[in-house]
């Protein structure tokens, strides 16, 4: 039986312990929002916090996360405005959106080692999320944001 | 951008509403009401062929539906509901459809919701999401049932009050009659506006008291949803009691499963049914490749259990297939004249007496869609209805395709479209969809999800074509060209729908082949033949990729023989500002849209190119290792140019570190999403131009995952992308697409760049590392 804690809750597992916490997030617990992408590790779509870490579920076993806490995109913030993502509605990120839940928990991770992130700092700790739809720009744009380092809104979206 | 003669010839009665949930959630409450009025009868598939020939949405199978009773629902509390019909994979649309009919029926945008349709062309009209159409196609038909809506609660409003119609008003959800100082919310009177009848002729907004159109202002109304995990995207949909599937599918096009031995998956926890699924021969069209399915309690044990099948596959006729031997024969071919598909003057007369000549060939090699949420379906088979909810792009397509593998009638399929993780054309082909269904039927009718890994997706794809376009040209003592001679060999999408077609469709050759728009005497195209070897499928603006890469490389080079500045040179070749019917030179297509509402419009190319020159500086002086490059290009009945500015390192690696890109789409819906839409085709385009690419050997797909098919990261993504949106038209006339017309100038700007930089001159695509060497 391994034992961990999602999104502040105690939750145990008795199944397979090799089973990407990707997949026991998604189909035992059904939150979603972390997502497949690639399940080796090269897009960060699956990003989560793990101990307070950005790690990719996908790759990461139910048993490595025993006695530990995992934070998802649901469990961020309580009502969904946590800095990151009230940066990401602002400058309208998201295209499809798909990446966008494993951007913003490897955002959220960035600022909290780096608050204020230059432009190198976010190229090293963003790389390995792929945006297929091309969202780069924004991202970086959100992130400053967040940071504090642009202006809060630019006050032209309703 | 393709439809098969099954989908043209679909049937056109209705379908019975079923339960479509979230739509019973408004309509289903205590006293909800639709409001009803038909403006005009939609057109039907017959009438389509009865007729010469239709432009628009009109050409479209199905066709199209203003009719609010069908898009617009207004609850006793005001809330406005809009059935959006169209997929939305990224560019928006379900914000700019319910922003356009809120606006025309000057509603709050707070107490705006929007719903998705489910597939059923019918009722909807046309779904099939590609093409770059949806906004171009059905703008126009969402104004007016907003505004229709409007009239009817103004006269609702009107008759209770006893006052005329045109004293009372209806702004920000709120009708006024001002004599009196009375008001009412809309809520209020949209029981008695849809017992009112239909009016027949409505009054669109005059587009300066546009509210959300054209502003730029309106947040993706996805927005809140996405950013905390709680979109639903076509991996996501959970069910009670679902089970989980793979497939392991022949690995080379065309392969079957000869053997297989699913004694060690069996012994896996959590698996339900190992079966096989049979093979659809070749042109599979949009069914499944067949292989051997594994249905298990979680999408992890059917990972395990699928690694653990022991199949024996027989690969087919294509188990040769190797793109670097077929690039050879691709050369060939373009080396010897092909079918003429345009021809002008006496090109061969020309080029013997030009002073002098320039021959140059160009290579694209095959390009795998790779959106981030690869394909994923939710399917239910029991009691002889199938449900599905899936990302596809094409949901009638989709419920057509299960009535086929299932033998079911219309009425007992239901396709529930969920947000797509991205399209780029892989979703137009449902080949998933059906996989789920025939997945739950095997276990007796429990929902099943269905994914496909990365690999998978890279595997087993609809794949962009592989192509070599050849080109010659003798220019004059000005070093102008007076002969141009363009071959273009590539295999066709036709080749998924018809046994070995070997030319490419009209539509392919219309995307920047036969409309080469340049004031050239003498001039001929030809299409050599070429064969598929795989699933060939559109890529976000198809033919394009190829067409664009070559011929705006080409005026570059030529431009360089020539002694000339690229951007002079290039719009001297595109001419004079004139207007040219694209039928006249052989372009029948035309991206579906009538040749006189659309010519292609030689002064707006200008326009953008040069707009994107002004905005990168064209012609300030570089740095050593530094270069500019300009492309542009028509698609999609848009007109789009790329500056990109250049690095080359003295290792050969390529940065790019600034783009513009200036786009004529004609009136802007939605200026937000177009430069969301546009920043984004740079980064698609500069992916094909410098990392992208699948090979194949002995039939199979080489690249597995994201490590050998390389995607831009933001580490390699320009820090200065420029959107320069140029304006024209009115919002009563011709609208151009959105969604693909940025990738096409893309990669031909980059190379010119990377000319200008290095004096190298890169021919095929990825660049990867030709330059290191």
């Amino acid at each position: 039986m391994i034992r961990l804690t999602v999104n502040g809750a105690a939750r145990s597992f008795d199944g397979d312990p090799d089973m990407p916490l990707l997949w026991y997030l998604r189909d035992e617990l059904g939150l979603t929002g972390t997502k497949f992408g690639c399940g080796v590790s090269l897009c960060g779509a699956c990003t989560i916090h793990l101990g307070g870490a950005a790690t990719r579920a996908c790759i990461t076993p139910v048993s490595a996360a025993e006695g530990q806490e995992v934070v998802t995109i649901e469990g961020l913030s309580p009502d969904g405005n946590h800095p990151v993502q009230v940066a990401w509605r602002d400058q309208n990120v998201a295209q499809c959106g798909f990446c966008q839940c494993g951007q913003i928990m490897q955002a959220a991770a960035l600022l909290k080692d780096t608050p204020k992130p230059t432009d190198a700092d976010i190229d090293t700790t963003m790389s390995g999320n792929i945006c297929r739809c091309g969202t780069y720009p924004r991202i970086r744009a959100a992130i400053h944001q967040a940071a504090g380092q642009a202006p809060a809104s630019k006050g032209e979206r309703l | 951008m393709i439809h098969d003669a099954k989908m043209m010839a679909d049937i056109a009665t209705a379908k019975p509403a079923l339960d479509n949930v979230s739509r019973r959630g408004i309509l289903g409450g205590a006293g909800a009401l639709v409001l009803a009025l038909s403006l005009r009868s939609p057109a039907r598939a017959e009438e389509a062929k009865a007729e010469a020939q239709k432009f628009g949405a009109d050409s479209m199978p199905h066709g199209w539906r203003d009719d609010p009773k069908i898009f617009v629902a207004i609850a006793p509390d005001g809330t406005v509901t809009v059935t959006n019909h169209r997929s939305d994979m990224g560019q928006g649309i379900r914000t700019s459809v319910a922003f356009t009919v809120a606006d025309e029926l000057e509603a709050d945008w707070s107490k705006v919701k929007v719903v998705q349709a489910w597939g059923d062309e019918t009722r909807f009209g046309n779904q099939d999401t590609d093409g770059s159409r949806s906004t171009r196609h059905f703008f126009q038909h969402f104004r007016h049932a907003g505004a229709a809506a409007r009239l009817m609660l103004i006269q609702a409003a009107a008759k209770q009050w006893g006052v005329p119609a045109s004293e009372v008003t209806a702004v920000n959800h709120t009708l006024t009659h001002a004599k009196s100082g009375r008001t009412l919310g809309y809520g209020a009177v949209a029981q008695a506006a849809a017992e009112l009848p239909v009016p027949t002729e409505v009054k669109l907004k005059d587009p300066k008291d546009f509210r959300y159109i054209g502003t730029g202002k309106i947040g993706l109304i996805d927005n809140f949803d996405i950013t905390t995990g709680k979109a639903i995207y076509g991996l996501d949909t959970k069910l009670d009691g679902m089970l989980y599937a793979v497939v392991a599918r022949p690995p080379v096009y065309g392969g079957t499963v000869k053997s297989f031995d699913d004694s060690e998956a069996r012994k896996v926890a959590g698996v339900v049914k190992i079966f096989k699924i049979d093979a659809t021969p070749i042109p599979t069209e949009f069914m499944p490749l067949g292989g051997v399915a594994v249905v298990a309690k979680n999408t992890w044990s059917a990972m395990k259990a699928r690694d653990a099948l022991k199949i024996t596959w027989d690969d087919g006729p294509n188990a040769g297939y190797d793109t670097d031997a077929f690039r050879k024969e691709l050369e060939a071919a373009a080396r010897k004249p092909g079918k003429v598909v345009r021809t002008q003057g006496d090109v061969d007369g020309a080029m013997a007496k030009a002073k002098t000549k320039v021959q140059a060939e160009y290579f694209v090699p095959h390009l795998a869609q790779a959106p981030m949420e690869p394909p994923a379906a939710v399917a239910r088979v029991k009691d002889g209805f199938c449900e599905a909810w899936a990302c596809v792009q094409g949901p009638q397509a989709a419920n057509d395709r299960l009535m086929k593998a299932l033998k079911l009638p219309d009425d007992k399929v239901k396709v529930n479209v969920t947000l797509l993780g991205g399209g780029f054309g892989r979703k137009s082909k449902p080949d998933y969809v059906v996989e789920a269904a025939l997945c739950s039927q095997a276990v007796g009718g429990a929902p099943v999800k269905l994914a496909w890994t990365r690999e998978d997706d890279l595997h087993h794809g609809f794949y962009h074509t592989i192509s070599v376009e050849h080109l010659e040209a003798g220019l004059d003592e000005k070093g102008m060209p007076v002969a141009w001679l363009h071959r273009s060999a590539a295999p066709t999408i036709g080749s998924i729908f018809a046994p070995d077609p070997k030319h490419e469709l009209p539509l392919e050759l219309g995307m920047g082949l036969v409309n080469t728009p340049f004031n050239v005497p003498n001039l001929r195209l030809e299409n050599p033949e070429a064969a598929a070897h795989v699933r060939i499928g559109w890529f976000r603006s198809v033919s394009n990729i190829p067409h664009a890469f070559a011929i705006q490389s080409f005026v570059s080079e030529l431009a360089h023989a020539a002694g000339r500045d690229p951007k002079d040179y290039l719009l001297e070749l595109i001419g004079p500002d004139r207007k040219i019917d694209p039928a006249a030179i052989g372009d029948v297509w035309n991206y579906g849209e009538d040749p006189k509402r659309y010519p292609i419009d030689t002064g707006r190319l200008r326009g953008v190119i040069e707009a994107a020159a002004k905005g990168a500086g064209w012609g300030r002086q570089m740095p050593k290792g530094r270069g500019l490059g300009i492309a542009g290009h028509y698609s999609f009945v848009t007109y789009t140019a790329v500056a990109a500015e250049v690095e080359v390192d003295d290792k050969g690696q390529v940065q790019v570190k600034a783009v513009d890109i200036a786009v004529d789409c004609g009136p802007q819906v939605n200026p937000e999403r177009i430069r969301s839409q546009l920043e984004g085709a740079v980064v698609m385009g500069m992916g094909l131009a410098l990392t992208s690419e699948i090979t194949f050997k002995q039939g199979r797909a080489v690249q597995n995952n994201f490590d050998g098919y390389e995607i831009i990261r933001i580490d390699a993504a320009p820090k200065v992308v420029r959107v320069h949106l140029v304006p024209t038209g009115t919002y009563d006339g011709p609208l151009g697409g959105v969604g693909e017309p940025g990738v096409p100038p893309v990669a031909p700007a980059i190379a010119n760049a990377v000319f200008a930089a290095t004096g190298r001159r890169v021919r095929q695509l990825p660049i990867r590392d030709q330059l290191s060497a």
